[in-house]
């Protein structure tokens, strides 16, 4: 018990980082999905092409290869060429890879509203942004609820995979200790506090499932 | 230039429609079709399925565009041919600032799920005219006492029964206060035992002088509320006749044999 008691400090720590790249990551690949959804039904075929090709790239290649590619590679690609920072990079490829599984479900959700709804708001003299803003849009955040709630909790856990960066998420701290303490008990402990944010984010999308069924 | 807040010609039709032609595809829905309809005018419009009588509705307020012929609400142009005889429309925000002095009520209601009774009249007078809530509010109420749901106001669309959702739907179009009202057969979605309420509803507004195109299958309806009536089939308008003249001696044959198989 009090070995645990030891290891909870470094193990929060990792937390830390694993809870910062997952916030940072959802706040930009929320916005930058629904903006590539929107092209990608919009009227403009070229840009919209586009963003089928770019969803295509970043769903057809692993996570880890994007990571490793924007850290170590990026900088040496002519035009671009930039060095980003572990941390930065990490959070570059996390939000770009989201993006691209936000954009699909977002698409999905908005395709699903009923044509009605779009000719409804036409007839009392909505425009196409007043449509989407304040009759699509808020129907299609209940419908993507459960898919959104698996990608959050899937991105939770996707975080780990920064170690190849070299940074200190949760379970490489785990298993740093592991290594010098020879004993599997940081994994356990570790296992714990995934469980325990993946049972926030449940428990966060279930009321609001909840929330939004009253109109139903 | 017409004026931004009268209609161009007060004493002129409410909707003057001309040579409207409109194709899906191979088919030709509406072909050359003419219809004007006077202020206060209540005008039925009926005749067999795929006779083009929604389409025809759904093009006087841009739910579809027109392939060629002449629109004109209240004297203001909406679409006109040009010199190779295709329509043309006036520029966008003028069609939406045209098209919002008509009201539609569609055959499955199109009521927004996600907002109440009161919710769903108040949005578009906000959101579109700017207007604040607490301005509109006493007009929303006083349309849904009107409609007979004011104890429903804050009850979700589903909720509702079908009768009920049509005079919410009715209730909204109304709060943006329209010129013309359109409706898409209002009843056709509805239980027989809930086309009364609405007929009701829509009798009321007849009789406050509402210029009113309906869309239908209520011959009811047609003979007793409607001032006249126009008969459409197979993408032509037929016959129109002031309503007790229609159904008393039609002078089209298929007007005729429309009537009789609908007895």
């Amino acid at each position: 018990m009090d070995y645990i008691l030891s290891i909870l400090g470094p193990l929060a720590e990792g937390s830390l980082v694993t809870l910062k790249l997952f916030f940072i990551t959802l706040a930009l690949a929320v916005p930058l999905g629904l903006a590539l959804a929107l092209i990608r039904i919009s009227r403009f075929t070229v840009a919209s092409q586009a963003v089928n090709g770019y969803i295509w790239l970043m769903r057809g290649t692993p996570l880890m290869l994007q990571l490793l590619f924007i850290y170590f590679a990026l900088p040496f690609v002519p035009v671009i060429g930039i060095r980003l920072p572990d941390f930065p990079a990490a959070i570059v490829a996390f939000a770009l890879n989201y993006a691209a599984y936000f954009a699909e479900i977002f698409r999905a959700g908005i395709q699903s509203i009923d044509r009605g709804q779009y000719e409804g708001a036409k007839v009392l003299g909505f425009s196409y942004s007043q449509t989407m803003r304040r009759i699509v849009l808020p129907q299609v955040v209940k419908r993507i609820l459960p898919p959104m709630s698996n990608e959050t909790i899937t991105l939770v856990k996707d975080t780990s995979l920064i170690y190849v960066l070299a940074l200190n998420d949760l379970l490489r701290a785990a298993r740093g200790i592991v290594q010098r303490d020879f004993t599997i008990t940081p994994f356990i402990v570790a296992a714990g506090f995934y469980l325990l944010m993946t049972l926030v984010l449940t428990w966060l999308f279930q009321r609001l499932e909840k929330r939004h069924a009253v109109y139903d | 230039m017409p004026s931004m807040t009268e209609p161009a010609t007060v004493n002129g039709p409410m909707i003057l429609a001309e040579g409207i032609r409109k194709r899906f595809g191979a088919h030709e829905v509406l072909k050359g079709v003419s219809l004007t309809l006077a202020k206060g005018e209540v005008v039925a419009v009926i005749g067999p399925s795929g006779s083009g009588k929604s389409t025809l509705l759904r093009c006087l307020n841009h739910l579809e565009t027109i392939d060629a012929g002449r629109l004109v609400i209240e004297g203001d142009v909406l679409a006109d041919n040009d010199a190779s005889g295709h329509a043309r429309y006036v520029a966008d925000a003028e069609v939406r600032r045209i098209c919002r002095r008509m009201g539609m009520v569609f055959q499955h209601f199109n009521l927004f799920p996600h907002l109440t009774v009161l919710q769903n009249v108040i949005e578009a007078p906000v959101t579109v005219k700017g207007l604040k809530r607490e301005a509109i509010l006493p007009k929303a109420e006083e349309l849904l006492r009107k409609v007979g749901l004011y104890d429903k106001r804050d009850a979700y669309p589903s909720r509702l029964s079908g009768g009920q959702k049509q005079r919410v739907a009715i209730a909204r179009a109304l709060a943006m206060e329209p010129d013309i009202m359109l409706f898409d057969e209002p009843t056709s979605a509805l239980d027989p035992e809930l086309t009364g309420e609405v007929l009701r509803t829509m009798r009321q507004l007849a009789d406050e002088h509402m210029t009113m195109l309906v869309v239908t299958h209520e011959m009811g309806f047609a003979r007793e509320v409607a001032s006249r009536v126009v008969f459409m089939d197979g993408g032509e308008l037929i016959e129109s006749q002031p309503a007790a003249a229609f159904f008393a001696s039609p002078q089209h044959p298929r007007t005729r044999a429309f009537l009789d198989s609908m007895l």
